[in-house]
């Protein structure tokens, strides 16, 4: 019998068979769009989460207080927050010490009620210096941003982030209004282009104001000096390790400490960041994958039960055909066709069916999914091997059974 | 050789040779022995009707000779070769290129049409698409059915049916031709019809081995062997 008579055959066997095959091809279809939209998933958040973390600039380096290696023990407590101060960002803006690192912009931040006329508006209030904008490569709307000057003057000036503007002050104009912040007036200079928002904060939702201001007309206290993060700005994405190095020397040095491994305060650049973010998703999607493949497992089930009942259903046609001379070998063939092409339609439809998911749900749903070749390429030729492995069994059952006592078979 | 070998004419070579053959059922725990010692000659050309009481082993033993079953003892020398010695692909050459069988219950296959059913053994033959579907047609028109080779098997009387079993078992034109009570299920006149076709096949030299209950239908064969309870009772050879 010929590789094409044993196909016709097959395919007859299914088509003649409509329902059954038609569920059979189900269970494999699902499995299979299952998996294309979940690795698709994982692969869309990947890509997002490091388009957001790529927006930050590849020359940036982030100084946080407090050692990424230990989290609590000796140096913990809640003070580690204190252990950044203006003054070290001033001394990383020395040429000759830091020669690397291009911009430096230290925040610090509270959350605070901004009242403009009857409305009041509670967002973060971000104290930073004129290269905030620079270092995190933001552009403004409208208006000016912070100047050294206003830092030098303790001045009550400020920038919004769009959002910010919007609910303060509606579609008009915000720069050259008034908000007050506690009992102290501010002027809006400066409005900024909106950004969307990263991971974990809404980028377009805050109030800049001079440091200084923010040290000692909104925040005071003991804690003044301290701030939250340190932005820097390599010159160019090359230098961006020795600026690395010089930052943690001379940060090192200010603190009196010796040990690297010590140090009270951690930097990150968007590498590390990345690197981080991606293996959280990549967690994700193994999980989400695993679950899939798990579906795909019992739609090749589906298709092993189905191959079985067609045998047994089939036995006196399995007879009939050994009684004419069909050797085993073309027994096994004709099952093990009718397998592959179950799951080669089954396959190739569930990729079609996760594909075009993959088009739909990002529009209905704010995720991005991004369809792999290489996931729908290997999940059709897992659902073609499924219906291999799971031909091969009731196939060989089949071709093995006496010629008379399946033709007797009822 | 035991009593109830047949040996008839002298010059002509045996198509089948059976030495005490037996076959015995297992149900369970019961064994039942369905053919108790048979020895059997048939003769290239031969017509033989085979005949006995119901559950006497008439098809155990035509399955024996088909190859479809297997003994439990004895010999079986088919066309000169033994087959005891041969394997499973062996046998399904054998059934495909030696014998053709036809069935009571007709066995065609219900999806597809009368040729395709007719092809099937020379397919798994390897012989080429257009020679099987010309050899097929030409095999249905011996058979008389030359109008109906697109009916599948429901779109066709029993008669007919029976038929185009016969075509597929001319179609690879084998040396031996083996029926088990064709015409059980049939009328007279379809009887008529499919008895014609054997005698015609018996014409052209094959040897036919037919089952049946009827004596009618067993006159029209040159011999009768009588099976009672597992063996050869009772063997008449017609002038
Ligand atoms: N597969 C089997 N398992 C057990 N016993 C069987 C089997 N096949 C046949 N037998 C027994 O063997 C004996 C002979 O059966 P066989 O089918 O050869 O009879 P038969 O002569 O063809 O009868 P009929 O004229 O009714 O067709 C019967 O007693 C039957 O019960
Ligand atoms: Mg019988």
């Amino acid at each position: 019998m010929t590789w094409f008579d044993t196909f016709r055959t097959g395919w007859e066997a299914i088509r003649s068979h409509r329902l059954r095959s038609a569920l059979t091809m189900l269970g494999i279809l699902i499995g299979i769009a299952a998996v294309v939209l979940t690795v698709g998933l994982g692969l869309g958040s990947q890509q997002q989460v490091g388009a957001s973390i790529s927006s930050l600039g590849s020359n940036l380096l982030i100084v946080s207080p407090g050692s990424s290696t230990d989290s609590g023990g000796v140096r913990g407590g809640f003070g580690s927050a204190s252990t950044l101060t203006v003054a070290d960002a001033q001394a990383l803006t020395s040429d000759t010490a830091a020669p690397d690192i291009a911009a430096v912009a230290p925040v610090k931040s509270t959350s605070t009620a901004l009242a403009a006329g009857d409305t009041t508006w509670t967002t973060s209030v971000v104290g930073t210096t004129a290269d905030w904008l620079d270092v995190r490569t933001r552009t403004l709307a409208g208006g000016r941003f912070l100047t050294t000057a206003d830092d030098a003057d303790q001045a009550a000036v400020t920038v919004l982030g769009s959002e910010t503007a919007t609910e303060l002050f509606g579609t008009t104009d915000a720069v050259g209004r008034t908000v007050s912040i506690g009992d102290l007036s501010f002027e809006v200079v400066g409005v900024l282009t909106a950004a969307g928002s990263d991971s974990t904060t809404n980028l377009d939702d805050q109030a800049l104001v001079p440091m200084s201001t923010a040290a000692n007309r909104i925040i005071g206290g003991s804690t003044r000096t301290a701030v939250s993060t340190i932005y820097l700005r390599a010159t160019s994405e090359d230098t961006l390790s020795a600026a690395y190095q010089e930052a943690q020397a001379l940060l090192l040095t200010r603190h009196g400490i010796s040990d690297a491994e010590s140090a009270d305060f951690s930097i990150a650049s968007q590498e590390s960041l990345l690197a981080t973010a991606t293996s959280v998703s990549r967690t994700l999607t193994v999980l989400l994958t695993g679950i899939a493949a798990l579906s795909l497992l019992v739609g090749g089930i589906g298709v092993m039960n189905i191959m079985l009942v067609s045998v047994t259903e089939r036995t006196r046609e399995i007879g009939l055909r050994k009684a004419l001379g069909a050797p085993p070998a073309a027994i096994r063939r004709q099952f093990l066709v009718e397998a592959t092409v179950l799951g080669l339609a089954g396959g190739l439809l569930g990729a079609l069916l996760g594909i075009v998911a993959a088009r739909v749900l990002p529009t209905l749903l704010d995720t991005t999914i991004v369809v792999s070749p290489a996931a729908v390429a290997g999940s059709i030729a897992v659902a073609v091997a499924i219906g291999i492995v799971f031909g091969v069994y009731p196939a060989t059952r089949a071709a093995r059974l006496a010629p008379i006592d399946a033709l007797r078979s009822e | 050789m035991s009593a109830t070998t047949i040996e008839p004419g002298e010059h002509a070579a045996p198509v089948i040779e059976l030495v005490e053959v037996r076959k015995t059922y297992r149900t369970g725990s019961i064994e039942f022995e369905a053919l108790r010692g048979v020895s059997l000659r048939i003769d290239q050309g031969e017509y033989v009707a085979v005949m006995g009481p119901s559950g006497s082993g008439k098809s155990t033993l035509m399955n024996i000779l088909g190859c479809l079953d297997t003994r439990t003892a004895g010999s079986y020398r088919l066309a000169g070769e033994d087959v005891g010695e041969m394997d499973e692909v062996d046998l399904a050459e054998i059934r495909n290129q030696r014998i053709g069988f036809v069935f009571q219950q007709f066995n065609l296959l219900p999806s597809l049409p009368a040729w395709r059913n007719v092809e099937l053994p020379l397919s798994y033959a390897g012989v080429p698409r257009g020679e099987r579907r010309a050899r097929a047609i030409a095999a249905l028109e011996r058979v008389g059915l030359g109008e109906k080779v697109g009916n599948r098997p429901g779109e066709l009387s029993g008669g007919q049916q029976q038929r185009v079993a016969v075509a597929r078992a001319l179609v690879s034109e084998p040396a031996l031709v083996l029926a088990d009570e064709p015409t059980g299920n049939l009328d007279s006149t379809a009887t008529a019809d499919v008895l014609q076709l054997f005698d015609e096949l018996h014409a052209q030299g094959r040897t036919v081995v037919l089952i049946t209950h009827e004596q009618e239908v067993a006159e029209r064969a040159a011999r009768i062997i009588r099976v009672r309870d597992g063996l050869l009772a009772e063997v008449g050879v017609r002038s």
